[in-house]
């Protein structure tokens, strides 16, 4: 496939691995530890786990996956409210594909549809709309849900719906935003990071100059990556050449897609409908301020929250659940006490067992083959159907 | 003297309402009126003298086929009823005709059971007759006894198929999946994931236009070429729900094997490629309704494939790996970039990724 398989090509990724190497071997932390690169983003681990990057690479370069994967950071107590307002007679509730297992403290979407509430899987907000104007005699409400990435399409939507005079259309909204949070973690007493891979595809929405805290304040380097496994490998390389030269910069290594200054009809979109909300709750790493955005009151009939009460009601995160740990780098996923046992894909207990670009599960499904040993002390064989 | 007369030669029965009523489940002249326009008459093309409530089998007749037989079952529920490619009645009997032949036995007899939901259209019935029937005929078996009931509005989508199996395997054949050494071969006989793939767009949904059709085919003519090209074959499974993944792990755990695969080496037409790209999905993970996993002797692997390309159902067959003595029940694959990855069973199913 064009523009695919060019990202894809093996030789190309020998030579960057050799180089990799070459270039951590100079390093001086590296002595001592592993240098610890964060992914910040759900689909850098995605790619990661599923090309294998993570057995390519030198043991002197450690990837740490972060907090980017909107399904798996979700609060349990959120899941209990959009399961709520799912169960509404009244109430289409509409979703992305993999929201639909996140656990909440009582059940998933999942569970809630089979148990007879009206969820339906949707692959755009747009088409939450058209179900809306479909069905005037019920509510609509979209689940929205992620990074800047995908606040931009619900923010069109509910101007969409606005222009149109829908009415019976809202959204809920759980979009957040990152860079709080990559504050939050850097600001972490026990961190233990030398350096991100920033997220490709919020930065096409953000552009990269909010980053550059994380470069003046923290002093730490950032390469914005693509996420083909050749973007990886080059970012990764980009990143610990700054190490090497002792820069603390914000660099773009996705360039072909990323504008320095982001997408302004994107941002203006989301300026005019969302606002910042004063902290957002996160499963595994707890209330980060400004975290998350709300709908402003000029769309409040656009706003789930506000058109059905909710329970709003906060879920502590399980103890034993070590997500918090592995969110920044501290222990690995197979450390985590519960690992496997108590937290499989089947019944995730923490956050990041809940999707595929979360670090456990995808440790747990697609593993880094020369660490898996370690990684699945108590796995068990899965029952065939 | 009891002279009675020889019994009137039966009249089909025949359907004039458009669409299927609690009454033709009845079992009174109505269900019999249904059975008999829609699937006597597509099914045995005339009327038998006497319907009885189980089809017989001489076994004289049927141990000339071999000495041992098989015995399978699968009900089909499937959304929409007609995709390209197929349709329903052509998933119920390729589906179970598959299931038999990957066995090593010849499919001789299928029974077809329907649940069918009230209001559902005659005319959308008769087409998934007559497809089961024309599909029986192609796969050389006889649809030989049936049931049909019909249930509320809601009570099921549309139309449920279930169709139960009889084949019989010749003697010393022996296919296992518990059989498999290190060292053989894994091989794919084309093309990987059109089907999960059709349907997911048939449904419409997704608004994406593709020209990807399900691949659903019977392959007992195929197995049987493949057979007698590689009589060491050691396992044949088909692909369906949860796709190649799931199979080559059921594969690598009952012979206690590792498999190594190549990513490189699995057949995906681009449609499908790109189309599991869009949406975050695994291909190796797509169901597949033509596509078997063999396992064969290291020996015999360039034979196998050879008669597997030339078969037209074998179209883009490959060599995608080989068991070896790694971790038992553990499957690995190389990707085209050089890594390696666990490839493991599905948890649930797949969900397509939010960004």
């Amino acid at each position: 496939m064009k523009y695919t398989d060019e990202f894809r090509d093996r030789e190309k990724a020998k030579v960057l691995i050799k180089e990799i190497d070459k270039l951590a071997a100079t390093i001086e932390i590296a002595r001592t530890r592993p240098i610890n690169i964060m992914e910040v983003c759900g689909g850098h681990t995605h790619s990661i786990f599923r090309y294998g990057l993570e057995g390519m690479l030198p043991d002197a370069v450690e990837l740490v996956h972060g907090p980017g994967c909107p399904v798996c950071v979700l609060p349990m107590g959120r899941v209990d409210d959009c399961v709520s307002i799912a169960e509404r007679p009244e109430v289409i509730f509409t979703t992305f594909g993999d929201a639909m297992r996140v656990p909440g403290s009582k059940k998933s979407l999942q569970q809630a549809k089979a148990d007879g509430a009206d969820v339906r899987m949707v692959y755009s907000p747009m088409d939450a709309l058209s179900l809306a104007r479909k069905n005037l005699d019920r509510e609509v409400v979209f689940f929205g849900l992620g990074f800047e990435t995908t606040m931009p399409s619900t923010a069109l939507t509910v101007l969409q719906a606005e222009a149109d005079g829908i009415k019976n259309f809202s959204v809920f909204c759980n979009h957040i935003t990152i860079v709080p949070t990559i504050k939050a973690i850097l600001d972490s007493p026990d961190l233990h990071l030398d350096g991100f891979l920033g997220p490709g595809h919020v930065s096409m929405v953000i552009g990269t100059a909010p980053y550059e805290f994380i470069a003046d304040f923290y002093k730490r380097p950032m390469v914005v990556a693509g996420f083909e496994p050749l973007d990886v490998l080059q970012s990764v390389w980009m990143v610990l050449k700054q190490i090497k030269d002792g820069r603390a910069e914000i660099e773009n290594q996705y360039a072909r897609i990323v504008p320095e200054a982001g997408n302004n009809a994107a941002l203006a979109a989301v300026g005019k409908v969302y606002e910042l909300r004063e902290f957002f709750e996160w499963r595994g790493l707890g209330s980060i301020d400004h975290s998350g955005v709300k709908v402003r009151d000029d769309y409040a009939s656009f706003d789930a929250e506000r058109k059905f009460a909710i329970p709003g009601v906060k879920i502590a995160d399980p103890k034993s659940c070590q997500c918090g740990e592995v969110l920044k780098g501290v222990i690995k996923p197979w450390q985590c006490k519960v690992f496997g046992t108590a937290c499989t894909p089947e019944m995730p207990l923490g956050a990041l067992m809940v999707s595929s670009e979360g670090a456990c599960a995808a440790y747990y499904q697609y593993g880094g083959v020369k660490k898996h040993t370690a990684a699945r002390p108590n796995a068990q064989p899965v029952a065939v159907s | 003297m009891n002279m009675r007369p020889p019994p009137p030669k039966r009249v089909l029965g025949r359907v004039f309402i458009p669409t299927v009523t609690l009454a033709h489940g009845g079992g009174g002249k109505a269900m019999k009126d249904l059975i008999d326009d829609v699937f006597i008459s597509a099914f045995a093309g005339a009327a038998p003298e006497v319907l009885e409530d189980q089809a017989r089998f001489d076994l004289t007749m049927l141990a000339t086929h071999g000495d041992r037989l098989a015995f399978t079952t699968d009900s089909f529920v499937v959304d929409p009823l007609f995709f390209p490619g197929g349709d329903i009645g052509k998933l119920a009997v390729y589906g179970t005709v598959n299931d038999l032949a990957v066995g090593g036995a010849k499919p001789l007899y299928l029974s077809c059971a329907v649940v069918i939901e009230e209001g559902m259209k005659v005319e959308m019935l008769r087409r998934i007759a007559l497809s089961m029937a024309e599909a029986a005929h192609e796969a050389g078996v006889t649809i030989v006894t049936g049931d049909t009931k019909v249930v509320q509005r809601g009570a099921c989508d549309k139309i449920f198929i279930t169709t139960t199996g009889i084949g019989i395997i010749r003697p010393g054949l022996n296919l296992g999946i518990d059989l498999v050494k290190p060292g053989d071969a894994i091989l794919v006989n084309g093309l990987l994931g059109d089907h999960g793939a059709a349907i997911l767009c048939a449904r419409g949904d997704m608004e994406l236009e593709t020209s990807i059709a399900s691949d659903c085919a019977a392959l007992h003519g195929l197995i049987e070429v493949l057979l007698t090209a590689a009589p060491g074959t050691r396992c044949i499974r088909d692909a369906t729900r949860g796709g190649v993944a799931t199979v080559l792990n059921e594969i690598a755990e009952a012979s206690g094997v590792s498999i190594e695969i190549e990513e490189a080496l699995t057949p995906l037409r681009d449609e499908v490629r790109g189309f599991c790209e869009i949406l975050g999905l695994d291909p190796l993970y797509l169901a597949n309704e033509g596509k078997i996993v063999i396992a064969v002797p290291a020996e015999e692997s360039a034979a196998a494939l050879a008669a597997l390309s030339m078969h037209p159902l074998g179209h883009g067959s490959s060599i995608i790996g080989h068991a070896g003595r790694g971790e038992a029940g553990r499957v690995t694959m190389e990707t085209v970039f050089g890594g390696r990855r666990i490839v493991d069973m599905l948890v649930g199913e797949q969900l397509p990724r939010i960004c």
